[in-house]
């Protein structure tokens, strides 16, 4: 695999450790925010964090969309898929999400008839095939999947299919960057840049966080080298004076993104009011809804939706994790009544989840190269 | 569900239904190339494939990357790939 060794060289990830170590001020702390679950995941996996001197911190953000569905609308999408005309579709990602009332899997255990699907087209090629049931798709994810549920909107509304609708839950990644830089909990020095939300949404909605926020970003793809590097691209940037929005995943991620996809976005979907993210409450214009042109194919208009909201379990912290306030293994209940068999709070169910990245690959790597590396 | 899994191009449809067939690791499935375009894609060209859909054009040695990084994912990846097995959308 010579292509790999290109991003994984031991040798370059020293070169780069070093001139990290370089460029790092004395006595300064820095502090960025690895938005997306996929760069938590490598990192964890790849020990990344003994690369990196003491005093340059990553905290996890909250770029996994299986972690922020609040316990509500789990609970609603349940109410959904237990009427039964109704077949529920979703990824496997959800099954596992606890709710208020237990998980889909729990509900599917009851009787429901709930079953997951790799794509939203499944969810309109199980629609065709029982024209007799009503087949929702409960539609998940940050601008990467959206433009797929938008698609398959588009397809359905086509084809006049009319049993076939959407619960839409996809969240826009810019509201809760925003959150999280106006939260007081965190004090951060500059971002990495999600790589896949990135090559739809580009680098351009970025540029708000130099300017507004003086934050540098650097969208950053996910081999161990792309986030050292990114995170030298940072200290860089901070050490020269400047603050800009940079693409480090050029390769992906092109600077004006995706325009066919946000075409499908727009044509399908508006932006919701507000919407709750778990463990980061209320946030505005941070969701996406069904514009009134395919009211037809939203589930929220054709069934009626309890629409309660749960607070969420006492014990879990997820909403620090998810701001970078704590780290997965300082939640009290991480890796003892919190685990990804029996989770109890949503980082934990995804693979995305810092909390899942940590417990299955971060407590055998910390520390695994850190004489190595020590400069 | 946010993996994007790097598949080749082995056929596009001569029509308007903006499929084609990629393979995946030694698994041929349709996916959607609508987010591409039919014009843009050829034959034997890379694309990161999500929830279906391709999203971006990749170069060979992009998506080799790709695969070895979501090999070490382990089950994640497992079950990615067997819900890719699975999904039939035509
Ligand atoms: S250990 Fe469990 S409850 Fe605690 S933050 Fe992680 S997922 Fe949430």
């Amino acid at each position: 695999m010579r292509f790999v060794d290109e991003y994984r060289d031991a040798e370059k990830a020293q070169a780069l450790a070093t001139q990290i170590a370089a460029l790092c001020e004395p006595g300064r702390q820095y502090k960025f925010m690895e938005v997306c679950g996929g760069h938590t995941h490598t990192i964890y996996k790849h020990g990344l964090e003994d690369y990196l001197p003491e005093s340059v911190q990553l905290v996890h953000g909250p770029g996994c969309p299986v972690c922020v569905i609040p316990m509500g609308r789990v609970d609603d999408a349940i109410a959904i898929a237990q009427r039964p005309d109704v077949i529920m579709t979703t990824f496997g990602d959800m099954m596992r999400v606890p709710g208020g009332n237990g998980s889909f899997f729990d509900a599917k255990a009851a009787g429901a008839d709930i079953r997951m699907v790799y794509s939203p087209l499944d969810a309109l090629k199980i629609a065709r095939q029982n024209p007799d049931r009503r087949v929702v798709f409960m539609g998940i994810g940050f601008e990467t999947t959206a433009p797929s549920t938008a698609m398959t909107v588009l397809r359905a509304a086509a084809e006049g299919l009319g049993n076939f609708s959407v619960f839409c839950n996809h969240v826009t990644i810019i509201p809760a960057i925003k959150a999280i830089l106006d939260s007081p909990d965190l004090r951060l020095d500059g971002f990495l840049g999600p790589g896949h939300v990135s090559t739809v949404i580009g680098c351009r909605p970025y540029e708000f966080i130099a300017r507004d926020y003086g934050k540098p970003l650097v969208c950053a793809g996910f081999e161990p080298l792309d986030i050292l590097q990114s995170v030298y691209l940072l200290l860089k940037q901070l050490a020269d004076g400047r603050c800009e929005v940079e693409n480090q995943y050029t390769r992906v991620v092109p600077w004006d993104g995706n325009l066919r996809a946000l075409d499908a976005i727009g044509r399908v979907m508006r932006l919701r009011p507000y919407f709750e993210w778990r463990g980061l409450g209320f946030i505005n214009d941070s969701a996406l809804q069904m514009r009134d042109e395919y009211a037809t194919f939203d589930a929220e208009r054709i069934f009626a939706i309890p629409g309660v909201r749960v607070a969420d379990p006492k014990s879990c912290q997820c909403g620090e994790v998810l701001k970078g306030v704590l780290k997965p293994w300082e939640c009290k209940v991480f890796g003892t009544a919190c685990t990804p068999e029996t989770p109890i709070g949503t980082c934990m169910v995804s693979s995305e989840g810092a909390c899942a990245a940590y417990y299955n690959f971060g407590r055998f790597s910390r520390s695994r190269v850190k004489e190595a590396t020590r400069v | 569900m946010c993996l994007g899994i790097p598949g080749e191009i082995v056929e596009i449809r001569d029509d308007d239904s903006q499929l084609a067939t990629v393979d995946v690791v030694g698994v041929r499935r349709v996916i959607n190339i609508g987010l591409i375009g039919r014009e843009a894609l050829a034959k034997g060209d890379w694309v990161l494939v999500h929830v279906g859909f391709a999203m971006s054009k990749i170069d060979e040695a992009e998506a080799a990357a790709t695969l070895e990084l979501l090999s070490g994912l382990g089950q994640a990846y497992t079950d990615e790939l067997a819900a890719l097995a699975e999904s039939d959308i035509t």
